[in-house]
């Protein structure tokens, strides 16, 4: 008990003490948990780019005239029960021809064709939405396998080349995105990892002397390890306070870009669990680096 | 028979270096070290200190002293032999465990070895909270081996605020706070006056008189021939000579 609290006492204190270091290590943690912050954010605004784009693309199967709706309806029972569609929805030939009027009420000679032609020239379809777009040529060839006498077209195969090429790139932008992330908070941890043993670089001699005078090895290395997780800690909370006005500042301009992207309202609903991760990153690097650091320097 | 006569007589001289073995506090059986293939800092030394004695150990500077110590405390390894402290041999101990061992020895670093952090108090107060005494011990302890040694005026200045001497005398608190078994000090008086040497001589030799074993390392002659105890000699790493009531001659 008593230990413990010299422990905890000792590494409040060399953290106080060591004033520079500290402040050199915890402002080199704090770019790292800013790049992570970074990240974070640039991932949501990337998966709400994504899903958008996604959202746009479906496909169409169109129904000859004169096929009766419980055809249909089978057709869409088949469909909901695929496990790649994620949505069906119905338009019937009524429906179609509304939304049609609608779209051309200006222009007159389009209605005057209609009401010559006295009859619905437009087909029922059931839209369908993939849970990816990757999965639209297997929903495609499901439906032209089943060879369904009522379906007179499907307009995959017309935009084929279109939603392969979009969900390819949608693809490597996720993919790439995540090395990209992958890779930056690599970088970030290792440059935190080496100032962290480079300021215990400087206590080796003191370590030696710790030894030498007869403290045990845990004794030494808890100090340490309560400094690296007043490092990571500092770091946090520090990030978090930056990035309030940063967000606040740059989220207007970015609803301008992409106006269904709200930033600081993204940051406000996910404070906590965003604190959580930088938190939890500033001390795990603080006192996973500490132990390895001081390790080397305990051998004697 | 006569193989029967060696194998008997073998056994019990081993038994009887076990026997000595047992009751010195210290016992080097045939150390060497080596630090690299040009420099012997000490070469084939057997050596058996018993409990409450009070040795010093001199000869010239690069003589071996204070490897000698370095390899009791396993600062250092020994290139051959065994080193037993108190019936244990020190180079088997687990390095994890290595604490334990250097709790029972006090150590008057030549170089001080004080932590640079930490004011004289502190110095002397973590051998204390590292041996898990309480804060009361602490409190009590502390300010009276700084007294001892002098120094209890400037216990809150931290080593770079402290003289080489009082550097040396804040060591010799620590080394002394905890009460060890054996005190060893190396050159423990190179920084301070006459009337400081005199003071802590007489302070190391008080300790010993209440039962503590006290191994010097030193080549100030006048200092040996003032304790008048036993005087090991050392010379390139060899010991020379081992007199009870020595002199430093040389
Ligand atoms: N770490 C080391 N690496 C290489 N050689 C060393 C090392 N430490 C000591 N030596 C050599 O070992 C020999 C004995 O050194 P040691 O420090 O034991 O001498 P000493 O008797 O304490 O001398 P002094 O009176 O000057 O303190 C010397 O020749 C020294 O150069
Ligand atoms: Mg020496």
């Amino acid at each position: 008990m008593t230990t413990l609290k010299r422990i905890l006492k000792t590494g409040f204190l060399n953290f106080k003490r060591n004033g520079w270091l500290s402040a050199a290590t915890v402002m080199v943690m704090v770019l790292s948990l800013f790049v992570l912050g970074n990240l974070i954010f640039l991932s949501a605004f990337a998966s709400t780019i994504l899903a958008e784009f996604g959202s746009k693309i479906d496909v169409s199967v169109y129904f000859a005239s004169d096929a009766p709706e419980e055809n249909i309806f089978a057709v869409k029972k088949d469909l909901e029960s695929h496990p790649d569609v994620a949505q069906v929805q119905y338009v019937s030939r009524d429906e179609a021809l509304q939304v049609f009027r609608a779209r051309h009420k200006d222009e007159e000679l389009i209605g005057q064709a209609l009401e010559e032609l006295g009859e619905n020239p437009l087909q029922a379809s059931l839209n369908i939405r993939a849970k990816n777009p990757a999965q639209y040529a297997a929903i495609s060839e499901f439906l032209s396998g089943k060879k369904y006498p009522v379906i007179d077209k499907i307009n995959y195969f017309e935009n084929k080349l279109v939603i392969e090429r979009l969900s390819t790139i949608l693809n490597s932008v996720r993919g790439g995105g995540s090395v990209l992330v992958l890779v930056l908070s690599i970088i970030a941890i290792l440059v935190s990892v080496n100032t962290i043993r480079m300021a215990i670089y400087t206590m080796r001699e003191e370590i030696g002397i710790m030894r030498l005078v007869g403290a045990a090895r845990w004794f030494i290395r808890g100090p340490f390890l309560v400094s690296g997780v007043l490092y990571g800690a500092s770091a946090a909370i520090l990030t978090v306070l930056i990035f309030f006005p940063l967000v606040w500042l740059i989220s207007p301009r970015l609803i301008l870009l992409m106006p269904s992207f709200d930033l600081f309202q993204y940051f406000l609903m996910n404070l906590l669990e965003f604190s959580a991760i930088l938190f939890g990153t500033g001390i795990l690097i603080g006192v996973f680096s500490s132990f390895l650091a001081v390790r080397k320097y305990l051998d004697i | 028979m006569l193989s029967e006569s060696r194998a008997g007589e073998t056994s019990g001289f081993q038994n009887h270096v076990a026997e000595i073995k047992k009751r010195a506090m210290i016992f080097f059986d045939n150390v060497s070290k080596f630090y690299n293939h040009n420099s012997v800092a000490l070469k084939d030394v057997t050596l058996k200190i018993n409990p409450k004695e009070f040795v010093s150990v001199v000869g010239s500077s690069g003589a071996g002293k204070t490897t000698f110590l370095k390899l009791l405390i396993r600062e250092e390894e020994p290139s051959r032999g065994k080193i037993i402290f108190d019936g244990a041999e020190v180079g088997e101990l687990d390095r994890r465990r290595l604490h334990l061992l250097r709790r029972r020895i006090g150590t008057i670093f030549q170089d001080y070895k004080l932590l640079s952090s930490k004011t004289a108090y502190e110095n002397v107060a973590f051998a204390m909270e590292a041996s898990g005494k309480s804060d009361e011990e602490i409190d009590e302890d502390v300010p009276q081996s700084l007294e001892i040694v002098g120094l209890k005026d400037k216990m809150h200045n931290f080593p770079h605020q402290l003289s080489g001497g009082e550097k040396q005398r804040v060591a010799i608190a620590r080394a002394i706070v905890n009460r060890p078994d054996v005190i060893l000090a190396d050159e423990p008086t190179g920084n301070l006056d006459p009337i400081n040497t005199w003071e802590i001589i007489k302070l190391l030799q008080k300790i010993n008189e209440l039962g503590t074993t006290v191994v010097l390392a030193s080549h100030d002659k006048e200092v040996i021939n003032m304790i008048g105890k036993r005087v090991v000699v050392l010379d390139k790493g060899m010991v020379v000579s081992d007199k009870e009531n020595g002199k430093y001659l040389v």
